[in-house]
């Protein structure tokens, strides 16, 4: 290896790629000419999308950089045998120290390639794959490189040509991109290895000097908490060292600390001490149901399902990585969230993930992309294509999920991640104990990921690429599914006795979290590194991905060591649980820190935050009057919160382990949008479990009191829609919010907790885990934008008999057709108003009195085989749930709709589209009419209609008998697919 | 380890004698092995799991197994080309020895990225051709996306005599380079070979037109509509769909409009290679 210390000086994102040539043999492969080239297709149609119509075609290269001290037979053979397909590609090879032959006139190429030190699985592949076949270079150590290049043709000029490379080919955070010029980075980041203690100076800094350090070392502490170290450290008599300092941000931060819902809050008089455990907590203590084995206490929430089978669920947010680096930042939160399911109690076999992005308008003017942002269509093309590398990698079927748009996220966009897990009961509990050994097992330690915690916890700008740029990672799942296969066998052989995964904080949370009861000694020269020049902090914070740490009882290290060697996972002793309540760092022998567990843990000074709330000053916009009831239905079919995600859905492996009981897209074709997934998690049983979720951030700015409850409401009518039961459902809250230091983003946000206590309660229904995510604004030039209070409802609920389940595409065959549960004129937050452009009036909160029992009684007279078919009427109202049974049944539907009191407004049009919760349509044979009304005796049911005949239109009468609405199956079908389709 | 896997084997070689013994190969990013390993439990076989470390230490672990089951998942990641790493892997570790397995009656069955590494390691191929030399390719698929979806199959008549030849059966996809490329002339060597075992079909198994005119019947625009493909002895077979996906009654995407099920129609391929190597050996 002959890495130029040029190229791999610290990184910093730039276009002009450096002119000197890598010191290594270069081979290109394309497909042949004749072969469609699909990545090439996409860039064509993606620079048309730009306006850049010129661009006439482009074809991929995939690019590999190996040691020059390989021979030319050598790299040939490599490059024959192992890189490039025989049949459909064709390949080059390139001298060390060479450009390649100059393209043709009017072609460019434009090259990205990763920045040295970013985590760069497929190189990391060919390295193992030729130290496989013993095709290892003279000097013994294959140092690879990747490299992509699109060479386009077309008329292009610079600018434009710039346009493609930053928007369609390299994101400049962890790439280097190269127009027509050929240097690439090849070797690993270099860097000074300062290991050792620094002393960093802070009992002579007055505030504002306190203030400056937090900000400068990215510290993300306020001038609080800042003081109240720096009068420790007084106590101590001594100055902090730099690693202390760095454990006591990541450890206080608010990812890791939830200092604000833990907070003291005075809002309306009242005095909150404590939020989360005041409302959400308040409400699964109260309801203690004794099938919650484990709530708030662990990396997941934790319930029986079976016997002495349980399920654990988490949810995630990974909203800032995301919003720099789309693909790696959703990529890196599902396999985070994957390993707080590895990590949940004694570790939980992954069964199935769920996901959700919240993003801006996908059809959103350029002009209007503030700074520094990135089109949303990109950012959405980007989380999706993440979770789909790395979910569908894991061999865990993403089953559930949902997207949103709205413009206030358009400069901070939310991504959701989350896993399901299914765990023995005897697995629930775990402790440290004092001598245990703290063995790191996975991922090696790099400096990608530094600073995650607290660059989460602060807001990001037009400067958030480049300032925050060493906060991105990138994911390697291969390497996670090793220490999936390796943990759940040592789990079995007992080969641990407590674990917990590396988030955010990296060791410092992780090690400061597991010691917290004993104490622990670390040694952080014995973690192993991905390449030299970490400084002792660095590797102590470092966010590096697929890590997680156990704590093993020295008779069992050699078995576990040999059980992880042989499926070649990385495993390594790094120090010690002990019985001194203190954290003890040392580097190369030296003390690099020492603290005592109480400060680091309960030293955080509680500070108290007011919070105010008045609903917004909008006039009530009533029911505007709809003219045409067909015309606007198949609008709202194809707005974006609405219309077909049949391309995000089949990206996503959602059928491997082969569990799946209900699909997310159902029906005759496939395109009809379930409420909920099933999978059977267990073989030798029929019981299966629902995954559902519920959100509304149109409410959210109106009243966040009702979007809770009516979140909560959908992710329970969701699940008794598929047939589960929704007394035994458990939720999982995750909040985020703009900046909650600012009274009307705390207010909201206490409204919307009181929202969850008091539905939590109504329903009976336990939170047993959750997650925030606060500050989650966007700052342009001076101005803040906040995105619009936004929480996310994901549930799990038993299924009886997955026999039972049922999907909520029409059946026919001159069925009858409930509507169950009232409609009103409560308009406000709707997607009809929003196709009217108006904004304002009541949210339909839930009747937190009538909704439980009602739930129940449906679900009983499902559970009893008394239905066909049931969906849930959420956003589009009515109306958008019987166009989507219809044609998703492929099946003709008459309904009659009776007009609700809506004043001077149009009340046909409410009760068409009005979005009140608690209702479902459910489609029931006609023998079983009677029984199925009677099963609902006592709540309100309606029969309004018939299912007509296969292929057959969706016809809508009023009471008069007039035909108001009457559509086509395939009008209905175009509308609803008519959108953004990745 | 090794020492327990050699007595599980020992004993389970007494315990089971008249069944199809099952070796589920899997290796880093290996992940659909259990629900294979169910698939042959269903049709009474013994299947065991076993990491290709494990097969280096004990390559004679393959003489004693009836059929050799490389499953679904993304080996190594996929990353360079999906199933090319394990490829390499398994040519380097078992050599000529898989090629005796097959000679002397074994099955080799590989699904999805199992099928990827099967073409790579050109088992699927004539005789005496080098890796790099082959004629047979797995690409990505025309939609230049993954994609998970159910399609129907229909077996074809060819030299995998234990498929129920003309039988037309739903089962679901989940990939990204699935598409079944071919070197000139390749196509008709096949046909002639009788190695085109499985295609995609309509529904009611009619022949669907080919390109883009086939999607998404033919999920990823494969030549002829090729899903599966054997050699010419019809012990070795690959398939991109995952009839491990497709076991039980309620797994189809519409059974809920269906009557009364009682499995899944991939049970009926398991139970067919399972009956055919318990016979053949």
């Amino acid at each position: 290896m002959s890495a130029d210390p040029t190229q791999t000086a610290a990184p910093s994102p730039s276009h002009v790629a450096s002119e000197v040539l890598p010191a290594a043999w270069r081979v290109e492969i394309r497909l042949a000419d004749d072969q469609y080239d699909p990545d090439g297709e996409r860039l064509v149609a993606g620079a048309h999308e730009l306006g850049i119509g010129t661009l006439r075609r482009a074809r991929k290269v995939r690019g590999f950089l190996l040691s020059e001290s390989y021979t030319r037979a050598e790299v040939e053979a490599i490059a024959t045998e192992l890189l490039a397909d025989p049949v459909v590609d064709r390949w080059c090879l390139i001298d060390p120290r060479t450009a390649p032959p100059a393209p043709q006139a009017g072609t460019h190429r434009i090259v990205a390639a990763p920045l040295p030190g970013v985590m760069d699985p497929q190189a990391r592949t060919v390295e193992r794959l030729l130290r496989r076949t013993d095709r290892m270079p003279a000097d013994g150590a294959p140092t690879i490189g990747t490299f992509r290049v699109f060479e386009v043709e077309g008329d292009l000029d610079a600018e434009q040509l710039d346009t493609v490379g930053r928007r369609l080919v390299a994101n400049e955070t962890i790439e280097r991109l190269g127009i027509d010029a050929e240097g690439l980075p090849f070797g690993l980041p270099g860097g000074s290895a300062r290991r050792g203690p620094v002393v960093v100076p802070i009992r002579e800094l007055d505030e504002p000097g306190l203030e400056r350090l937090s900000r400068e070392g990215q510290l993300s502490l306020d001038l609080r908490e800042m003081l109240e170290i720096q009068r420790h450290y007084a106590e101590l008599d001594r100055e902090p060292l730099l690693a202390e300092l760095e454990t006591i941000a990541q450890t206080w931060s608010e990812h890791c600390k939830h200092k604000t819902l833990t907070g003291v809050i005075e809002f309306e008089g009242e005095r909150i001490d404590n939020l989360l455990r005041a409302t959400i907590g308040h409400a699964t203590r109260t309801l203690d149901k004794p099938w919650c084995w484990s709530v708030f206490v662990d990396n997941a929430g934790i319930v029986e399902f079976e016997g002495d089978w349980g399920v654990c669920f988490k949810v995630e947010t990974h909203n800032h990585p995301s919003a720099i680096d789309p693909y790696g930042g959703a990529g890196t939160g599902i396999g985070g969230v994957i390993r707080d399911i590895l990590g949940a109690g004694l570790g939980a076999k992954p069964i199935a993930n769920t996901d959700a992005f919240f993003v801006g308008p996908l059809d959103l003017p350029d002009a209007d992309l503030p700074r520094g942002s990135m089109h949303p269509r990109r950012i959405l093309r980007g989380v999706v294509g993440g979770v789909r590398d790395y979910g569908n990698r894991m061999g865990i079927p993403t089953v559930n999920g949902g997207l949103w748009v709205h413009e206030g996220y358009i400069g901070n966009p939310l991504v959701y991640a989350g896993t399901v897990g299914l765990m023995r009961r005897e697995h629930v509990d775990k402790v440290v104990m004092p001598g245990d050994l703290i063995v790191a097992v996975g991922g090696r330690t790099g400096r990608d990921g530094i600073h995650g915690a607290t660059f989460s916890s602060i807001e990001l700008s037009e400067d958030s690429e480049t300032e925050s740029s060493h906060a991105v990672q990138i994911g390697d799942p291969v390497t996670e599914k090793g220490v999936l296969d390796c943990l759940l066998e040592a789990r079995d052989r007992g080969l641990y006795r407590a674990l917990t995964d590396c988030g955010a904080g990296g060791f410092s949370s992780a090690v400061g979290e597991m010691g917290e009861k004993t104490g622990a000694e670390v040694h952080l020269d014995k973690v192993p590194l991905k390449y030299p020049g970490l400084t002792s902090h660095e590797i102590w914070i470092s966010e590096a991905q697929e890590r997680m740490v156990l704590a093993v009882p020295r008779e069992r290290l050699e078995e576990l060591l040999a059980l992880f060697g042989s499926e070649d996972v990385e495993a390594c002793v790094i120090g010690h649980f002990t019985d001194t309540k203190r954290l003890e760092l040392f580097d190369e022998g030296e003390s690099i820190g020492s603290m005592s567990m109480e400060f680091l843990h309960d030293g955080t000074p509680r500070p108290v935050r007011q919070a105010t709330w008045s609903p917004p000053d909008l006039p009530d916009p009533g029911v505007p009057t709809s003219v045409d009831p067909g015309a606007d239905l198949l609008a709202l079919l194809g707005m974006p919160n609405i219309s077909s995600r049949e391309w995000i859905v089949r990206e996503y492996d959602h059928e491997v382990q082969g569990r799946s009981v209900v699909k997310p897209l159902v029906g005759v074709r496939g395109d009809g949008p379930g409420d909920g997934a099933i999978v059977r998690p267990l073989d030798h049983s029929y019981r299966g479990l629902a995954i559902t979720c519920g959100s509304n951030p149109e409410f959210g700015e109106l009243d966040p009191y009702a979007m809770a409850t009516w979140g909560i409401d959908e992710a329970l009518r969701n699940a008794v829609a598929v047939g589960a039961d929704p007394t035994r459902a458990a939720i999982l809250d995750n909040f985020s919010w703009g900046n909650c230091n600012l009274p009307d983003r705390l207010g909201s946000l206490t409204k919307a907790a009181f929202g969850c206590r008091d539905a939590a309660l109504a329903y009976g229904t336990p939170f047993i885990s959750g997650k925030d995510s606060l500050n989650n604004e966007y700052r342009v030039g001076d101005r803040t934008l906040s995105i619009p209070p936004t929480l996310l409802i994901s549930a799990i609920a038993p299924v009886p008999d997955v026999r039972r389940a049922l999907t909520m595409d029409l059946k026919g065959g001159g069925t009858s057709v409930y509507l169950v549960g009232s409609s009103d004129a409560r308009l406000g937050g709707s997607h009809y108003h929003i196709l009217r452009g108006v904004r304002g009036g009541t949210v339909p909160a839930p009747d937190l009195e009538r909704a439980p029992a009602l739930m129940a009684a449906l679900h009983g007279a499902l559970a009893a085989g008394l239905g066909r078919a049931c969906h849930d009427l959420s956003e589009g109202g009515l109306a958008l749930a019987a166009a989507e049974m219809a044609f998703a049944g492929d099946m003709g539907l008459e309904i009659e709709v009776a007009a609700v009191d809506a004043g001077d407004g149009d009340g046909f049009a409410a009760a068409l589209f009005g979005e009140a919760p608690t209702r479902w349509l459910v489609e029931v044979e006609v023998k079983d009419s009677s029984a199925f009304e009677t099963a609902l005796a006592g709540h309100p049911v309606q029969m309004i209609g018939r299912s007509t005949e296969a292929g057959g239109r969706l016809r809508v009468k009023d009471t008069s008998g007039a035909l108001r609405i009457d559509l086509a199956l395939d009008d209905l079908r175009r509308a609803h697919t008519g959108g953004f389709a990745g | 380890m090794t020492r327990s896997t050699t007595t599980s084997t020992t004993q389970a070689t007494a315990v089971h004698a008249g069944r199809a013994r099952v070796l589920v190969l899997r290796s880093s990013g290996t992940n659909c092995d259990f629900e294979a390993v169910r698939a042959f439990e269903l049709c009474d076989a013994v299947a065991e799991r076993v990491h290709t470390n494990r097969l280096a230490e004990r390559p004679e672990l393959l003489d004693e197994c009836d059929v050799l089951f490389l499953p679904g998942g993304f080996s190594h990641g996929d990353y360079v080309a999906a199933g090319r790493v394990m490829a390499a892997e398994v040519r380097h570790l078992l050599g000529d020895r898989l090629h005796r397995f097959v000679a002397n009656g074994g099955y080799v069955i590989g699904v999805c990225n199992g099928f990827q590494v099967l073409v790579d390691l050109g088992l699927l191929e004539g005789q005496g051709r080098a890796a790099h030399e082959r004629r047979i390719a797995l690409a990505p698929n025309h939609s230049g996306r993954f994609e998970c979806r159910w399609v129907h199959l229909r077996s074809e008549a060819c030299a995998a005599d234990w498929l129920d030849q003309g039988l037309v059966w739903p089962v679901p996809v989940a990939h990204a380079e699935g598409r079944v490329a071919l070197a000139d002339g390749a196509l008709a060597e096949l046909e002639a070979n009788r190695q085109i075992a499985l295609r995609y079909v309509a529904a009611d198994g009619s022949d669907l037109e080919t390109g883009d005119a086939g999607y998404p019947a033919c999920p990823n625009g494969a030549v002829a509509n090729i899903a599966g493909l054997c050699d010419p002895t019809g012990r070795v077979l690959g398939l991109m769909p995952h009839p491990e996906r497709n076991l039980d009654p309620w797994n189809h995407p519409t059974w809920t409009r269906l009557g009364e099920r009682t499995e899944g129609e991939g049970l009926a391929f398991f139970r067919g290679l399972v009956a055919a190597a318990r016979v053949g050996r």
